[in-house]
């Protein structure tokens, strides 16, 4: 520990602190445009100029550490016109163009130059205009407000892990670019925006909408993967105008999502507004009366067998809750959440959570992946892992087809015969496996979504418990899911019951009605004509093309709801704007619906609702935060380890940029497969 | 300006070593110790250029050769050109075969540099700073100081210093090179090194 003074403050401080941090400690803002504490150390803005005792000059406090004994002046004369100084250099080629940049209002160099800046020029010399760069649909760029921090490239190259911008040129002719015009690939591209001090960089579909001030802020969870990314949504009037990561280090840290971030212009296209019917095989606008009723037709004289209901990836917990509550008073035990057929185990908690957590990542020394491609299907998570990679002596293993994650991957074979290869100590891997305190692996969602489904999960458990992953002190077995709404319904129970129809069963109609709650990740189109087909959803998807009635619902920026992420952790989504036209709330149309049929749902308003919930499962009733660590019982999943099939794991994501009714919806997400897969793009023309 | 010349300098598409460069490689990357290879990014881009000057006669790096050079060290490609373009010496698009790069920083400007870039001109039709001449033989460029002031004004043509240059000497050498002949580097006057202009004024043998 270094003890030192920051303007007459004492504070003691842990070696290898720079005086900025220190300074932070001590409850002393200092200014800065090139240091992020995510990021490496570039000292290149000169902003947080502050002043030593028996240092001659000013120092850059980002990159100066402490040391004992040191007496730092954070506002003294010297540092004021060091920084005043710096101010005049950095506006001397920047615009004074902010009536008209994206950024004014919350640009870290207009609130500076409140404090250092001066409201005249001293330059008469011509300033310098730097062309604009494409960096595809997403980033937009006005080069010429660029400071030079150097934030986006050390982002893309460190965090990222997809090194596309460089600083080319040299002196006045430096500019940020990726010099073969790229459109930046990375998936986290969209948090070069949130970073950059000045509006350099922008958000492309944003450009031009919004003043910061004129939004609505709401806290809310981001609902497009699994991740369960902290986020504000912004809006104004009834539309959602932007979205931003909130910082939370067990989860997002302050990231966010390409798809998360850029997705939501999908919220206001090919949305349901209002109830649908369909008569003589064409759907008709209905009332709400009109729409249950015709349900209700249907439902008479029907055993709860030939009853069943699907919850899709974006539903909430209160929804499912409800529709979970509806089948049972309607004597049904088919119900499923698993889209994909994914042979989840839902008896045990652990066996499906990703229970090292995301922030245990770092604590973790090896990890193996199976059948998972972290990067397109938790690209948030996929950073947690390549930061631990980076801090080094992390060795990964990849069991599945080659793929870019944007760290070293060892590639361990392709298919779930190479678990046993693993385990039998053939591959060289199996011995960094072994040596590992604390080694994890992570099985993707869609392994499980085989004819072998079961098989892979118990000989994934099994490796865990033979590489000793399975300790009460520490819990290295990992699934990790795509769809937000999967553990929270897990966790309530949206299985088949024993004996009840599961998935492919009531696609394949082993039932005559089937309740869809959001349920568009699978071929909707196959399900024989004879079923009867209740679609309650936001957006008119897979699931609404083949519905006979359209309950129309709230997508997860209009509704109050829970969502459990794939580490177990329950969050609640706030509602930003109200859903359009006549769509309501979804646990409010199943308790509606209820009343029609005579059974009307206990609970009147979201607080009960929320009771019942927390009361179904613990996990909800600790809102934030996870249950105990480690894992109690090695005892594994039904299922034989050794009925696996030599087939290879296949990843579920072929288009990262649209997996969803949401981002289906979306033009800008439409742009980005247009870059970056044009061949998937025609494909769906 | 950027924008064109990375626009040109994609249009070649393929840039592999050729054998002799291949034979160099070896001595380069051995002066890096292991896991430090990117270090070698500079003299690889070197080798490169003077690959092509001796395979194309136009010695500059096209973005195919900058990304083998990424390849080889194992490096992102745009840290590659982040060097590539802060380096003057490296010609991002196609140059003549002599590079006449006249010196006119101060004690060159003093010494009549003027004279050098005016015959540069006169002899080779070239408008302005950058411009090939029309047969594809010059490239001239303006540099700051090459670090021989002594011998101002400086021509250095590719990798040769012609010194003490004006006018007449420009034009002579400029008439030889496009004869072929490449005359020798070094002074215009014939004086040695950069011994004093009009004879030695020390060690005459005289105590002096
Ligand atoms: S574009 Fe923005 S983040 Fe990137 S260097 Fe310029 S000012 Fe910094
Ligand atoms: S913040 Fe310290 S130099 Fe930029
Ligand atoms: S000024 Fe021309 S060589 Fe120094």
């Amino acid at each position: 520990m270094v003890k030192l003074s920051v303007d007459g403050i004492e504070i003691e401080v842990p070696n290898g602190t720079s005086v900025l941090q220190a300074a932070e400690l001590a409850g002393k803002e200092i200014p800065r445009f090139c240091y992020h504490e995510r990021l490496s150390v570039a000292g290149n803005c000169r902003m947080c100029l502050v002043e030593v005792d028996k240092v001659p000059k000013p120092v850059a406090s980002c990159a100066w550490p402490v040391a004992n004994g040191m007496v730092v002046k954070t506002d003294s004369p010297m540092v004021r016109n060091g920084r005043r100084g710096v101010m005049e250099f950095l506006l001397i080629n920047h615009p004074l163009d902010c009536p008209i940049c994206d950024q004014g209002g919350e640009c870290d160099l207009q609130d500076e130059s409140m404090g250092y800046g001066w409201d005249r020029s001293r330059f008469r010399e011509p300033k310098r205009a730097v062309r604009e760069k494409d960096f595809g649909p997403l980033v937009k760029t006005v080069m010429t407000r660029c400071i030079h921090c150097t934030r986006c490239i050390r982002f893309l190259a460190e965090v990222a892990g997809v090194p596309q911008l460089g600083a080319t040129g040299r002196g006045e002719d430096m500019e940020i670019d990726t010099h073969i015009k790229l459109a930046l690939s990375s998936e986290l591209s969209g948090n070069i925006i949130d970073l950059c001090p000045v509006g350099a960089l922008t958000s492309k579909p944003y450009a031009f909408i919004a003043r910061s001030w004129e939004l609505a802020r709401v806290d809310s969870i981001d609902v497009l993967d699994a991740v369960g990314t902290n986020i504000s949504v912004d809006s104004r009037g009834p539309e959602v105008l932007r979205v931003l990561p909130r910082i939370n280090d067990e989860v997002n840290e302050e990231w966010l999502a390409d798809k998360s971030r850029f997705a939501i212009d999908g919220l206001k296209h090919r949305r349901l507004d209002r109830p649908w019917i369909r008569r003589n095989s064409k759907l008709v606008p209905a009332s709400w009366d009109d729409a249950f009723h015709v349900i209700a037709a249907r439902l008479k004289g029907l055993s709860g067998e030939k009853i069943g209901a699907i919850a899709g990836d974006l539903a909430d917990a209160e929804s499912m809750l409800a529709l979970k509550d509806l089948m049972t008073a309607l004597g049904s035990r088919n119900l499923d959440c698993r889209q994909d057929g994914a042979r989840l185990d839902a008896s045990r908690r652990d066996f499906y959570l990703l229970n090292t957590t995301i922030a245990g990542i770092e604590q973790a020394d090896a990890v193996l992946i199976l059948g998972a491609d972290p990067r397109r299907e938790a690209p948030v998570l996929n950073a947690r892992i390549r930061k631990r990679w980076v801090a080094g002596n992390f060795p990964v293993g990849l069991i599945g087809p080659a793929v870019d994650l944007t760290y070293h991957a060892e590639l361990l074979g392709d298919g779930p015969a190479s678990l046993a290869r693993l385990l039998a100590g053939e591959h060289p891997f199996a011995a960094k496996l072994r040596a590992a305190k604390r080694p994890m692996l992570i099985l993707g969602e869609a392994a499980l979504a085989r004819a072998d489904g079961a098989a892979v999960l118990a000989a994934a458990w099994r490796l865990a418990a033979e590489f000793g992953m399975l300790r009460p002190d520490w819990h290295g077995f990992n699934v990790l899911h795509t769809a937000a709404a999967r553990v929270g319904a897990l966790d309530l129970g949206f299985v088949p019951g024993a004996g009840a129809k599961d998935f492919s069963a009531m696609r394949a109609g082993a039932v005559d009605l089937l309740w869809l709650l959001g349920a568009d990740e699978f071929d909707a189109a196959r399900i024989p004509p004879a079923v009867f087909v209740v679609y309650q959803g936001h957006h008119g998807d897979r699931g609404a093309a083949r519905a006979d009635v359209i309950l129309p619902g709230a997508a997860y920026t209009e509704k109050h709801g829970t969502y459990v992420n794939t580490e177990g952790r329950a969050q609640r989504g706030r509602l930003a704007v109200y859903p359009p036209g006549e769509a309501r709330e979804d646990w409010r149309i199943l308790r509606a619906f209820s009343a029609v049929v005579g059974h009307s749902l206990p609970y009147d308003d979201l607080e009960s609702l929320r009771r019942r919930l927390a009361a179904v499962h613990p996990a909800f009733a600790r809102i934030g935060s996870l249950g105990a660590p480690g894992c109690a019982d090695p005892t594994g999943p039904a299922g034989d380890p050794a009925a696996v099939l030599p087939t290879p794991f296949s990843y579920p994501i072929a288009n990262y940029y649209q997996t969803d009714p949401i981002s289906r919806a979306s033009p800008t997400m439409a742009r980005c497969t247009e870059t970056f897969s044009p061949r998937l793009a025609q494909a769906a023309e | 300006m950027i924008e064109k010349e990375a626009l040109e300098s994609l249009r070649v598409e393929q840039f592999a070593f050729d054998e002799a460069s291949e034979a160099a490689i070896p001595a380069i990357l051995t002066k890096y110790p292991e896991g430090r290879q990117a270090s070698a990014v500079l003299p690889m881009l070197d080798l490169a250029q003077r690959q092509m000057r001796r395979t194309t006669g136009s010695a500059w790096l096209p973005v195919a050769a900058m990304n083998e050079v990424a390849e080889r060290l194992r490096m992102p490609p745009i840290r590659v050109y982040e060097v590539a373009t802060f380096y003057l010496m490296f010609n991002r698009r196609p140059i003549g075969k002599f590079h006449l790069q006249v010196c006119t920083t101060t004690p060159c400007w003093l010494r009549g540099s003027d004279e050098v870039v005016a015959a540069c001109r006169k002899s080779t039709g070239i408008a302005g700073w950058g411009e090939t001449s029309k047969d594809g033989l010059f490239t001239m460029t303006e540099v700051e100081c090459l670090g021989a002031c002594v011998n101002a004004p400086i021509l250095q043509v590719n990798d040769d210093f012609y010194e003490d240059m004006d006018g007449p000497a420009t034009e002579n050498l400029l008439a030889a090179l496009r004869h072929g002949d490449v005359p020798p580097a070094g002074s215009a006057l014939g004086r040695q090194g950069s011994a004093p202009a009009d004879g030695r004024t020390t060690l005459l043998g005289n105590g002096c």
